[in-house]
């Protein structure tokens, strides 16, 4: 999870990720941060993250991003 | 004879009526509905600014169907109108505000707030009184005076001083690039178009002008659909899109997911792209997997009117081939002239100018930068004649087509916006005062702005996007900051760009 967090802290330092429940709806990831996440995940936790699975509720928090990461095979 | 597009709008209300004009979500809005809106809004704005006339209105709202009903408001009272992002910091906005100075803004309550206080007109569209009584005669007897050089929009691109410059764009160099269009690619009305681009756009003026000339429907996609592709696919279904014009970066993005086998598209008839290179390994994943369709390669900058050149893909590219920007639009001439501003010959590469009526009137309020861009045709000096330098290096290959190469100075596309990486450079030397010497530079592998720096302890990428953040939009924020004790200096002492520019893209 922490590993989560601090990917979240390098791509966007200046949001509060921790004070928000919907990243998307609070508008604290923009589609090129998106695109940076999924790449950091897909080296850090060796997954390919699914096409399809790129929909707001598995980004909307550091859980759901989690599980992600799990269903897409990533041990976390 | 045609001289304003609110006239040809005008026209097909009266063909359309009762049909759906804009989609946004659930909610929809007829031709009949966004015309009666559109003149009841250009009433208030007379009311608001006593009568102004060929001054630009601000719009600053989201995109949704409120922006569409407040640009043809504006047409409606004879002013330009200058759509802004709503997500741009307030001290950009303030600066275009500045320099434009506009006699009035339509926002809404939400934005209102955002931005601060303001000494002009502010029209909130969720205040509006409909029931304002009509005076539709005197709209249209202001109507009569304008001509077709009279200016439809004002579009903001990113400059090299920290201010946008804003490109004037008039009613004749619209129908000049809608004709071409027309008579190319033969549309009839049926055509609905998934939009996509931000308001800020020219893409956006071209839907509007889709939507007010041929009745075309426009379909409303939201900017977070852009981060979620898979939305975007399901959304064209639904509405059953047939017209895309967008930017690659998205296009690449779901060539990259493989989602066009997962959710296929075959509704869709025109594919459009313009703004950047479109890498042709993506290119043709889109090509393999959407039948039917007719995909076309657009080449312009903003100064021209939306596209300059065009190459329709009829036949299925060599994958190491880039694909060529084309011929040029029709009623458009394009030179290539060489270091002396002489035409280039075959396979030399040469400075892309442009010849025509859709060349833009200049930069508002900024007569140094419009005579630096906008100059007298070097190979005519009979008669004053501007031809348009884009910057842009091409060259003509030997089956006639045009083929893109670069930029002659620091200017990139980075996720379809234009970012003059001067504009960074100047901001955080002379605004955010961090460093004295910097330099940024593109790397077009990883897409992403670069900022080397030079100062003796290391400033970090937190305290750079914090400060970067209170005064540019997320897209002109570098991703990666490099220190130096000392940036490479070329043979006059000055920064080295194209030593690091090279370095980075090794």
């Amino acid at each position: 999870m922490d590993r989560i967090w601090s990917m979240l802290e390098e791509i966007k330092p200046e949001h509060d990720f921790k004070e928000s429940t919907d990243y998307i709806e609070d508008g604290l990831l923009d589609s090129f941060d998106l695109i940076a996440l999924i790449d950091m995940l897909e080296k850090e936790f060796n997954i390919i993250v699914d096409g399809l699975d790129v929909v707001p509720e598995n980004f909307c928090n550091a859980e759901a991003i989690a599980a992600l990461v799990k269903k897409s095979g990533g041990d976390i | 004879m045609k001289i304003n597009l609110l006239d040809c709008f005008e026209d097909t209300v009266k063909h359309r009526m009762q049909e759906t004009a804009v989609v946004h979500g659930s909610e929809t809005i007829t031709f009949q509905e966004l015309q009666d809106q559109a003149q009841s809004l250009a009433n208030m704005i007379l009311d608001q600014t006593d009568g102004c006339y060929h001054s630009p209105v601000a719009v600053f709202l989201p995109k949704e169907i409120a922006a569409v009903i407040a640009d043809l408001g504006v047409m409606y009272s004879c002013n330009p109108f200058m759509n802004l992002d709503v997500k741009t910091p307030a001290d950009r906005i303030a600066n275009i505000l500045a320099l434009v100075r506009p006699c009035a803004i339509i926002t809404n309550s939400k934005y209102a707030e955002k931005l601060g206080e303001v000494s002009i007109p502010v029209i909130r569209m969720d205040e509006r009184n409909d029931f304002m009584t009509h005076r539709d005669w005197q709209l249209a007897e202001r109507r009569t005076k304008l001509i077709d050089t009279d200016p439809f929009c004002l579009i903001n691109t990113s400059g090299s001083t920290g201010t946008p410059k804003g490109v004037v764009l008039n009613h004749r160099s619209f129908f000049d690039f809608m004709d071409w269009a027309f008579e190319t690619f033969s549309f009839d009305g049926t055509e609905v178009m998934g939009s996509l681009s931000p308001v800020v756009f020219d893409i956006f003026d071209f839907e509007l002008c889709m939507l007010m000339l041929k009745g075309a429907r426009l379909v409303l996609l939201d900017a977070s659909m852009a981060i979620f592709p898979a939305r975007l696919l399901e959304a064209l279904n639904q509405n059953q899109v047939n017209f895309i014009f967008w930017v690659p970066s998205i296009m690449v993005n779901i060539a990259n997911m493989d989602l066009l086998e997962k959710i296929p598209v075959p509704s869709l008839r025109m594919i459009w792209f313009a703004g950047e290179v479109f890498p042709t390994k993506q290119f043709l994943y889109w090509y393999d997997r959407v039948e039917h369709a007719t995909f076309v390669n657009l080449y312009g900058p903003i100064e021209i009117t939306l596209d300059c050149t065009y190459h329709v893909i009829r036949e299925r590219p060599e994958e190491e081939k880039p694909l060529p920007i084309g011929i040029p639009c029709r009623n458009t001439d394009i030179l290539i002239l060489n270091s002396e501003d002489q035409c280039c010959k075959p396979e030399e590469e040469g400075e892309l100018c442009v010849r025509g009526t859709s060349l833009a009137m200049g930069y508002y309020n900024n007569p140094e930068k419009t005579h630096a861009a906008f100059v007298q045709n070097p190979l005519n000096s009979s008669y004053p004649e501007l031809i348009y330098r884009t910057g842009d290096i091409v060259y003509m290959s030997e089956d006639g087509q045009i083929e893109f190469k670069g930029r002659k100075d620091s200017l990139v596309k980075h996720m379809g916006y234009r970012i003059e990486l001067g504009e960074i450079e100047h901001v955080v030397i002379n605004d955010l005062k961090l460093v004295k010497y910097c330099c940024a530079v593109y790397n077009y592998a990883r897409k992403e702005i670069v900022l080397y720096y030079e100062k003796s302890e290391e400033i970090s990428g937190t305290e750079f996007r914090k400060a970067f953040s209170k005064v540019f939009p997320a897209y002109m924020i570098p991703s990666v900051y490099i220190r130096m004790d000392l940036l490479p200096r070329n043979t006059n002492g000055k920064i080295d760009r194209l030593y690091l520019k090279n370095e980075i893209n090794k």
